[in-house]
């Protein structure tokens, strides 16, 4: 049984009708890319899964529950996590405390190993660990919002964009470490523009066009497909 | 500064300009006439400053709630002034009874913390009340609607304390061991002033590290940054700003309390509202949403108040300078808006929060 399944979700922005009726599923142990181009319904689509928007219709099953009207504060005890779009560092907080609240939720000893772990994958973060996230770079702040994401000990993790305004060198440094945290067993649903990246290190991707979804394939099927490399990977 | 001298001429710089020339003016002319009359002593200086701080470190401890609850949802609750008058006036009751007792008098010490914590725990329900019955509905609606409601509740609180209480003045019991002076050097301090600051500056420290050390004090600033990336870390945000509401109405009960100690005229149930709009000056003067700014904006507009009116309106003769304390605070007030909007400690406020 898959980890996440999205039954024909519909969501709304007032009376905008962004998401019309978008299904897919992610099984554990994948990275799945969800690509499309601006305002297809990507981040829409994290957000309804998150729990910061509400499907009118549809459902949003995780782990055989349905988690459809469930608030994103209570989703990440169930081990969602998420990184948005933009990063949303808390910019007035250090880099250390930025980790604390990515384990607001937890209790358990494990949490200090979990920091020296994080600390282990990103080391620029432990030099900068008494900075205010603010004055760190994007690159850096990137780092810092996926190791606050991972530091929740999630089994799903959705990410938003996190190539978005990053220099190419720092690009290939984020889709190196999406891989190592899938190695580590965590899953993952990926939202990029990248399409290019992101076909690269998932197993299946489906793509978005104004808030349908247009198609779906292995990640290496849709690098070959024509619409896909025109489209989205600008090969003519 | 003098932008009026650019080919870009506006009137309302001019003015300004003015202004802040006339002001400069009667500030230096006033302080000059004093100094030079030599009509109050080094000594009385002091005692005048010394005082200031004292009523300051209490305008301080409400100034705290306005700031702490526009730090989070960047509005102004013009009924914390009603906050700090529940405890204050709950307490009169408790303080009477302890004084009865003789309590009050063989064990102070004790029986001040026991008066702080009860009017703490009255003025945080209050405010917890509030937040959960008049502001929470009206979360995201447009930011007049919640500034009204404020002042609503605001009478609504006051008119239910003179319903339970009454609308006569009580005061607080002596306490004998606040009475008398302490000397420090050639100067006598009035005990009840030492113990004001020391007792604010200690809630004040406990308040720095709540919100620099602890998991929920985290959790606070991080609400106030982005509520909804909050959300996505786990935090229950409406149960943070519950939190906030709570330890901003602890403040004012405290402030309660002290206030009542120190100033003998007494309580009642309209006691909160120029204590209020005066806490809520130094909010402002120090930068709202800014938690040393609040400290720093209550013992200024404290120490100004005290000494400005001998200073400055003395000096320019005019009658009664004293009592005219309330005109200088809020002459501070318009002053700040049209200088520097932002307070001293503040950042330029953004569109958003403006």
């Amino acid at each position: 049984m898959a980890l996440l399944e999205v039954n024909d979700i519909h969501t709304y922005y007032g009376n905008i009708h962004a998401l019309k009726g978008i299904s897919f599923e992610v099984d554990a142990g994948e990275i799945i890319a969800l690509i499309g181009a601006n305002g297809a319904g990507k981040t829409t689509t994290l957000r309804t899964i998150c729990g910061l928007m509400e499907p009118r219709e549809g459902s949003v099953q995780y782990d055989g529950a349905d988690i459809s009207a469930t608030r994103a504060d209570l989703l990440v005890t169930l081990g969602i996590s998420m990184v948005p779009e933009g990063r949303g560092v808390f910019a007035k907080l250090t880099v250390e405390e930025n980790l604390d609240m990515g384990a607001y939720t937890r209790r358990d000893k494990g949490v200090k190993s979990d920091l020296d772990r994080m600390y282990g994958l990103f080391p620029r973060l432990e030099e900068r660990k008494k900075q205010l996230a603010g004055t760190m770079s994007g690159g850096e702040q990137q780092m810092l919002a996926i190791a606050r994401a991972l530091m929740s000990s999630p089994r799903l993790l959705l990410l938003d964009e996190p190539s978005m305004g990053l220099a190419p060198v720092l690009v290939d440094g984020v889709f190196e470490i999406v891989e190592r945290i899938k190695n580590e067993g965590v899953t993952i649903l990926l939202v990029e523009q990248n399409a290019h990246m992101a076909l690269q290190i998932a197993d299946r991707g489906y793509v978005l066009q104004s808030g349908e979804m247009a198609f779906s394939d292995t990640a290496a099927n849709l690098r070959q497909n024509e619409i896909v490399q025109k489209t989205y990977l600008g090969i003519d | 500064m003098f932008k009026w001298r650019t080919e870009d001429f506006s009137w309302v710089d001019f003015t300004i300009d003015v202004l802040r020339v006339l002001i400069v003016l009667a500030v230096i002319i006033g302080s000059w006439n004093t100094l030079s009359s030599g009509r109050i002593s080094f000594a009385q200086w002091v005692n005048l400053f010394i005082a200031g701080l004292s009523q300051g470190s209490i305008y301080a401890l409400i100034a705290l709630g306005y700031t702490l609850v526009y730090g989070i949802l960047l509005m102004i609750n013009f009924a914390h002034g009603e906050v700090f008058m529940a405890g204050a006036f709950s307490t009169v009751f408790l303080a009477e009874a302890l004084n009865r007792t003789g309590f009050l008098n063989t064990q102070p010490m004790l029986s001040i913390i026991l008066m702080i914590l009860f009017a703490g725990l009255i003025s945080m329900t209050v405010a917890i009340l509030l937040e959960r019955i008049a502001y929470r509905p009206l979360r995201g609606s447009p930011r007049l609607v919640p500034l009204i409601t404020a002042i609503g509740a605001s009478f609504f609180l006051q008119y239910t304390f003179r319903g339970l209480y009454g609308s006569g003045f009580k005061a607080y019991p002596q306490v004998k061991v606040l009475q008398g002076t302490v000397p420090i050097g050639a100067i006598n301090i009035p005990t009840v002033q030492i113990f004001v600051f020391v007792s604010a500056l200690f809630l004040m420290l406990g308040l720095h590290w709540l919100v620099e050390r602890t998991r929920v004090g985290k959790a606070m600033r991080a609400v106030s940054e982005n509520k909804e990336v909050a959300r996505l870390m786990g935090i229950d945000i409406d149960w943070v700003i519950m939190f906030t509401f709570g330890v901003g109405g602890f403040l004012a009960g405290s402030a309660g309390v002290i206030n009542g100690l120190f100033r003998p005229q007494g309580v009642n149930f309209f006691m909160g509202f120029i204590p209020g709009i005066k806490a809520f000056t130094a909010a402002v003067l120090g930068g709202i949403g800014n938690i040393p700014g609040a400290m720093l904006g209550g013992l200024f507009l404290g120490v100004i108040e005290a000494i400005g009116p001998n200073l400055v309106l003395a000096g320019l003769g005019i009658p009664g300078a004293n009592q005219l304390k309330d005109v200088i605070a809020f002459t501070m007030l318009v002053l700040v808006l049209i200088f520097r909007p932002q307070g001293i400690l503040g950042e330029r406020l953004s569109e958003q929060k403006a």
